[in-house]
């Protein structure tokens, strides 16, 4: 086994090979160490494509994979391009993950083809904090086009997938040009000392990080500023042991 | 000679066309004012002008009471044909015109149909004008009235008999004339809107010496165009709102682009790329020898006066993104949300022009709301105890699930104030979250013991992350 300082030394000549017409990569923390740690550059990198889907039912409605992408934004700065073909999107629960109504602006495009392009041209402006579209089928070349857009102008590009049926989400497994891939399946939500429900909680999985390794969490849902928690109970390990029987069995 | 007769005079019998005097036999103290053909003709101008701004590039008059406008490829951006006739007839009436609109596939079917419909507006389906034109009288041709004449005394009344019969005789006796229109209403044959353009209006022109074709050297012109249009309208002050630039092909054809902008501009990179992303469609056929390019809606751009501060960094400006967006899905399918006061869910959102942004006046909702919401509603079989109990299990899309935890209710009362249908209406809401930790948002209609406030079944209406 080589050296872990032969590989870093690799992976410095790589990034300097990539770094030709990259900006500066700034990377947008999410404030969580387990799981900043395990992304190259402490955190979500700026100028970079990223696709969110969710799990089980998710990947139909894509309702959990949404609140995520808005807690990303949230934390951007400037406007944020939401672009959809199902206009089922209830903007008070953005607004709810921290990203305000007075900062999106939303696109309907009629189909996917169109929504492509709006996405594109989006991540293109680079007068935008982040571009979100919500799309099934996202072909290597389609996300390649994306993810140069975005090295160009320094957005942050989040590809919510999401398809009609749930046999279609099988897609998921398939290559694309994103830097990272999450997967945002729904928890029993955090216990409270009352009946009710409490604050949501999902499984992320980290499938695919570029130069990184994928990783899941069991983390506490967007608060109002867009940030996520690890709560208490979590980090003593016992739903942590409960999220790695679960991806032993899958 | 009456030349119009008003709704009122319809009713009494008076017709376009009687005498005078005999109008004025039929009805006692008719009050007729002289025709003023001048200001009728300058009337449907400003009309012209309006409809120009409003709806189509290509706005020719069709006198001596009409109006025709080429829709190709611009009804989309209004939300199709049927809401575009719809808008159209509902403007005029608002202010007091009363006019039948219709749309077909050429100009000669829609100036007949227009004038031979009772109710406001027709929407003649593509290929399906020469039915729709077969029942009509021969007057609506637009034929000359001795032409006409001669047809009746042979015995043609609708366009369907004289479209049946032989076209050489007819041409023998009355010239080719009577082909032409038929030909033209049935869209077989060409016909040149003339389009008007107004004094008023910026307006470049360019004339090739040799037709032009490649999308290059469309695209070459069209910046040549902006260019000096730009500089017009800094002459002017004014910043461009909407811009139609006219191809007139060399087979007397015109194609038009028209682009639309969320606020005056006048920088020249920025009209360029929003014209240029449409030449695409531009079909050029045998060549284009002239351009046009007008500011159709132009608007006061003053220079700004910009301020830097040391606390605040300015927000970067989007505007041009979203012209882009606009030009390429539609102006109405860009835009940004606002919360409306209102408890109904599916009404406490409403659609805003993207720019200029709102202010964060926007007062976030206290209990959660679910990322994603039906609509509509969709029914749910439930049991649960009444009155004010979550229910236990509940089944939805076929799937059965039992409710491990449950928040509520929310109880949401009927906007009787605005609809009389709710005066007594309410909703409950629980938010409950089944046995694999997904999270609901169900309501039932009703608050659990009186059956005048809803049906008290129970409704899937939203889902949380």
């Amino acid at each position: 086994m080589r050296s872990p300082t032969a590989i870093q030394a690799l992976r410095a000549r790589i990034e300097k090979i990539e770094a030709g017409h990259k900006r500066p990569s700034a990377a947008l923390p999410f404030g969580i160490a387990a799981i900043d740690q395990h992304l190259p550059g402490g955190g979500l990198a700026e100028a970079a494509l990223h696709e969110v889907a969710g799990g089980g039912n998710g990947a139909v409605d894509g309702a959990a994979a949404a609140l995520f992408a808005a807690g990303i934004a949230a934390r951007t700065s400037g406007k944020v391009l939401w672009c959809l073909v199902r206009k089922d999107l209830f903007a008070p629960a953005l607004q709810q993950a921290g990203l305000g109504l007075d900062r999106v602006i939303y696109v309907e495009a009629g189909d996917e083809k169109t929504l492509l392009g709006c996405f594109e041209e989006g991540l293109r402006h680079g007068g935008l904090g982040a571009v979100v579209g919500e799309v099934a089928r996202l072909s290597m070349t389609a996300s390649r086009r994306l993810q140069l857009a975005a090295e160009r102008s320094g957005a942050i590009g989040i590809a919510i997938r999401r398809w009609r049926r749930h046999a279609d989400a099988a897609e998921f497994g398939q290559p694309s040009a994103a830097l990272t891939r999450w997967r945002v399946s729904s928890l029993p939500s955090v216990p409270l000392p009352v009946a009710g429900v409490g604050r949501a909680r999902w499984h992320l999985e980290l499938i695919r990080c570029r130069a990184g390794e994928s990783a899941d969490f069991v983390v506490d849902a967007c608060d109002a500023k867009g940030r996520l928690a690890i709560s208490s109970d979590v980090v003593d390990g016992q739903a942590a042991a409960k999220a790695g029987s679960r991806r032993a069995a899958a | 000679m009456l030349l119009a007769a008003d709704r009122a005079a319809q009713g009494a019998g008076l017709r376009v066309g009687m005498e005078a005097v005999r109008a004025q036999a039929l009805i006692a103290n008719l009050v007729m004012k002289d025709a003023d053909l001048e200001s009728d003709a300058t009337a449907l101008e400003k009309l012209a002008l309006w409809a120009l701004r409003r709806y189509s590039p290509i706005v020719g008059s069709d006198p001596p009471n009409g109006l025709v406008l080429d829709m190709t490829g611009a009804a989309h951006l209004l939300g199709g044909e049927a809401a575009m006739l719809a808008d159209l007839s509902g403007r005029l009436m608002k202010v007091g015109l009363s006019a039948h609109a219709a749309m077909a596939d050429s100009w000669g079917a829609a100036h007949a149909v227009a004038r031979s419909i009772r109710q406001q507006v027709r929407l003649i389906p593509a290929g399906e004008s020469r039915a729709a034109l077969a029942p009509l009288p021969i007057a609506r041709l637009r034929l000359a009235a001795e032409t006409i004449a001669g047809l009746r005394r042979l015995g043609f009344e609708t366009i369907g008999e004289l479209a049946a019969t032989a076209r050489a005789p007819l041409a023998l006796r009355f010239g080719s004339e009577v082909g032409r229109r038929l030909d033209q209403a049935f869209g077989a044959a060409m016909e040149l809107i003339t389009p008007i353009r107004p004094d008023e209006l910026v307006c470049v022109r360019r004339a090739f010496a040799e037709p032009i074709a490649a999308p290059q050297t469309l695209h070459r012109y069209t910046r040549k165009l902006v260019d000096a249009l730009c500089l017009e309208l800094e002459a002017k002050g004014l910043g461009a709102r909407r811009l139609d630039l006219l191809f007139f092909r060399v087979d007397n054809r015109i194609e038009a682009i028209r682009v639309g902008t969320s606020m005056p501009v006048r920088e020249p990179k920025r009209l360029v790329r929003l014209l240029g992303d449409k030449i695409e469609t531009v079909e050029p056929g045998f060549g284009i020898e002239i351009m046009t390019l007008t500011a159709t809606v132009a608007e006061p751009l003053m220079p700004k006066q910009r301020v830097t501060t040391l606390v605040q960094e300015e927000e970067a400006d989007v505007s041009d993104l979203v012209d882009i967006l606009a030009n390429r899905v539609g102006s109405h399918r860009v835009y940004a949300l606002q919360t409306v006061s209102s408890d109904v869910p599916e009404r406490s959102v409403a659609m805003a022009p993207p720019l200029p942004a709102a202010g964060p006046g926007n007062i976030p909702v206290r209990w959660p709301r679910p990322s994603r919401l039906l609509t509509p509603p969709e029914v749910i079989e439930a049991i649960a105890m009444l009155p004010d109990h979550p229910p236990v299990a509940f089944t939805w899309r076929g799937v059965r699930r039992r409710v491990k935890r449950a928040d509520g209710p929310e109880r949401i009362f009927g906007e009787w104030w605005k609809r009389d249908a709710e005066l007594a209406a309410v909703r409950d809401y629980f938010r409950v979250e089944d046995e694999a930790g997904e999270r609901f948002w169900i309501y039932r209609a009703g608050d659990g013991e009186d059956t005048e406030t809803g049906s008290h079944r129970w409704f899937m209406h939203g889902l949380f992350g």
